[in-house]
């Protein structure tokens, strides 16, 4: 058995025999081989380009960081941002568990079609999907010219008689494109994707005998999908939420075009990024970049520990 | 509650998993439903419990016929195989559910829920394991929260499905004791079904045996072991050893010979002879009628030995048990009469 673990540089000690190792012993070799192609990758791919990114920010005097970071046009920025992607994020956890029950639990003519329909928003170039939404969300739009003032639902609403006076007078003009709701818009769309297929998987190995045994305990279809379905589903869910929120923050390419980009309105992170770029304000550039990093990081660290609670709280999924 | 069974029939896409079952089950009766796979008796079961829906026919509790009700109305305790528990509950939540999962007007208050919960807790010998999740159970720990469980909602009837077909063979024996033992204090009207005959002769006051969708057989153990009416029956409970054999004169003939058993009715023809090994009688070669064959294996079965015979030349062979110290071995000639048997006609 001499020497079967061996790591792939051929001089790596036998695990069992070293008092302290910096791997747990095990029989499956390559250790070394994979670890260290793991750091390699994510060093030349995520690692140093992070790095670089706060060192540039790290050479601007504090007193410009903090300048940066506080003016309102930033904070204003940050705030769509998140706050966008976390609204999007929690439309499409709601969203993404409803797709995802239809594509499991019933069988229909065109079920595959929609399967892969669901995917479209990983393949669509960002920008094309922007701009789709952007057309269609606009006030002018089939679908914003609904919500728009005098529109379809503007109509039908004064139509209403039975309204007490004063509701009727209530002008209703929601504009989506060219608004933090267009931003949210565009982000629901890219974001769908990863809740659906963390989502799906869960629920097609879901025991069916547990949906029973809460119908024969007399629970109704709201109760066991309450207390019994969704506890299962948390962990996935908050899989795909956090991949959701994830993919939305660093969103910027069907953002563009659906936000309108005014400043302290409409203007995400990722934009003003790109505009102190276009200014050669490479620092102001690198701090804003910074700040994004950290919250996403703190973010998701946060989501991840709930999810290790949920793992070991609901079994593991 | 009694349970009665209405000619219902269940298709499962065109394919009938039940042929027109009726039957009977008394209250507070422990009954079996037994049977090889695939012969319907899991069926059978979630229809009772209306957890599938009969294509025809009806079913009911007591006067009242539950074929419409949902399984919600039915209030029914089932328990599953492979148990079912909600893994994101602790055992106390976990058999309090059906309690909580009432409309207001019906549920007990908090305080009365725990005390129920922990009462049966008690009953199934589980106390002091109420905040614990059911992944930290074993196997048998977590078939008697399932127990508790469907107690909790004091369902009319009980109903267990193959309740012990995922635990080992000792803790097997020992909940089968305690089920009967439950079942003796509490009185619920208890059906389950199971694949181990052994199971189903200790533990029920009467076995229904099924196959290909169809009731074979409603009895006794006593009955179904000693009298059973059909070859199936005969071959799926206990052990058995068949023959073909010729009816004519009142009499058995095997090759030619009669084997001194005389014929059950006036038929004539060719059927089949059933025995059980051990219930055999060996007589001296030669001496008065027998069946006689020569041992081709051989082999320990616990306190006894279980030989194979060749009986005259049939290709049929027939296993009886003899003494552990028996003499015989290969080749050896051996005469013997069963002492109980059946004769069944051959089926065209």
């Amino acid at each position: 058995m001499a020497g079967a673990p061996r790591g792939a540089s051929g001089k790596s000690s036998h695990p069992a025999r070293a008092g302290w190792s910096f791997v747990k012993p095990s029989v499956i070799p390559g250790f070394g081989l994979t670890f260290g192609y793991t750091i390699l990758y994510l060093s030349l791919i995520v690692l140093i380009p992070i790095a670089g990114l706060f060192l540039k920010a790290a050479t601007t005097p504090l007193e410009q960081i903090i300048r940066i970071a506080t003016s309102p046009r930033t904070l204003k920025a940050l705030e769509v941002s998140f706050g966008s992607s976390l609204i999007a994020a929690l439309v499409n956890v709601v969203f993404g568990i409803i797709v995802a029950w239809v594509l499991v639990r019933y069988k229909f003519p065109g079920r595959r079609l929609l399967d892969a329909i669901v995917d479209l928003p990983f393949a669509l170039p960002t920008a094309v999907a922007g701009i789709a939404l952007s057309t269609l969300y606009a006030p002018k739009g089939w679908v914003g010219s609904l919500f728009s003032d005098k529109g379809a639902l503007w109509q039908w609403w004064h139509g209403q008689t039975w309204l007490p006076f004063g509701l009727s007078e209530f002008s209703l003009n929601w504009k989506i494109a060219y608004t933090p709701t267009g931003i949210v818009i565009a982000l629901i769309f890219i974001g769908l994707p990863f809740v659906v297929r963390t989502v799906q998987p869960v629920l097609e190995e879901f025991e069916q005998e547990l949906e029973e045994a809460a119908a024969t305990l007399g629970a109704n279809r709201w109760q066991t999908i309450t207390s019994v379905i969704l506890p299962r589903l948390t962990p996935a869910l908050l899989t795909g939420f956090a991949l959701a929120f994830a993919r939305a923050v660093g969103e910027y390419g069907s953002v563009i075009f659906i936000a309108g980009n005014l400043p302290n309105i409409s203007e995400i992170a990722p934009v003003l990024i790109v505009i102190k770029l276009e200014e050669f304000d490479q620092a102001g550039a690198a701090v804003i970049a910074g700040i994004m990093l950290i919250i996403a990081f703190v973010m998701l660290l946060v989501i991840n520990l709930i999810q290790a609670w949920a793992r070991r709280r609901f079994g593991n999924v | 509650m009694d349970i009665r069974v209405d000619t219902v029939r269940k298709e499962f896409s065109h394919y009938p998993a039940l042929n027109d079952v009726s039957l009977e089950v008394k209250s507070s009766e422990l009954i079996a439903l037994l049977g090889p796979s695939g012969s319907g008796k899991t069926t059978l079961l979630r229809l009772i419990a209306g957890l599938e829906m009969p294509t025809a026919g009806r079913i009911f509790f007591g006067d009242e016929d539950a074929s419409s009700k949902t399984v919600q109305e039915r209030n029914v305790g089932f328990v599953f195989q492979a148990y079912a528990l909600f893994r994101n509950m602790t055992v106390l939540d976990n058999i309090s559910f059906g309690l909580k999962v009432r409309p207001r007007a019906t549920r007990p208050p908090k305080a009365e829920i725990r005390r129920r919960a922990m009462e049966l807790l008690d009953l199934v010998q589980l106390s002091g394991l109420e905040k614990r999740f059911p992944q930290q159970l074993s196997g048998g720990q977590r078939q008697r929260v399932a127990l508790a469980r469907a107690l909790a909602i004091e369902p009319r009837v009980l109903l267990l499905d193959e309740p012990f077909g995922a635990l080992d063979a000792q803790v097997r024996k020992e909940l089968r004791k305690w089920l009967r033992e439950i079942h003796d204090r509490t009185g619920h009207t208890t059906v389950f079904v199971t694949h181990d005959q052994e199971e189903a002769l200790e533990l029920a006051d009467r076995l229904v045996v099924m196959s290909q969708g169809k009731i074979e057989q409603v009895g006794t153990p006593d009955d179904v072991y000693d009298r059973p009416n059909s070859p199936f029956v005969f071959s799926f409970i206990g052990e058995s050893s068949s023959l073909p054999v010729t009816v004519e004169n009142h009499e058995l003939w095997v090759g030619g010979r009669a084997i001194g058993l005389p014929a059950p009715n006036d038929a004539v023809g060719e059927a089949s002879l059933f025995f059980r090994p051990h219930d055999v009688e060996l007589v001296e070669d030669g001496v008065g009628a027998a069946l006689a064959g020569v041992v081709v294996a051989s082999r320990r079965v616990g306190g006894t030995r279980r030989v194979e015979l060749e009986i005259g030349g049939l290709p049929e062979r027939v296993e009886i048990d003899l003494p552990f110290d028996h003499p015989a071995g290969e080749k050896t000639r051996i005469a013997f009469r069963p002492k109980r048997w059946r004769v069944f006609p051959k089926q065209a």
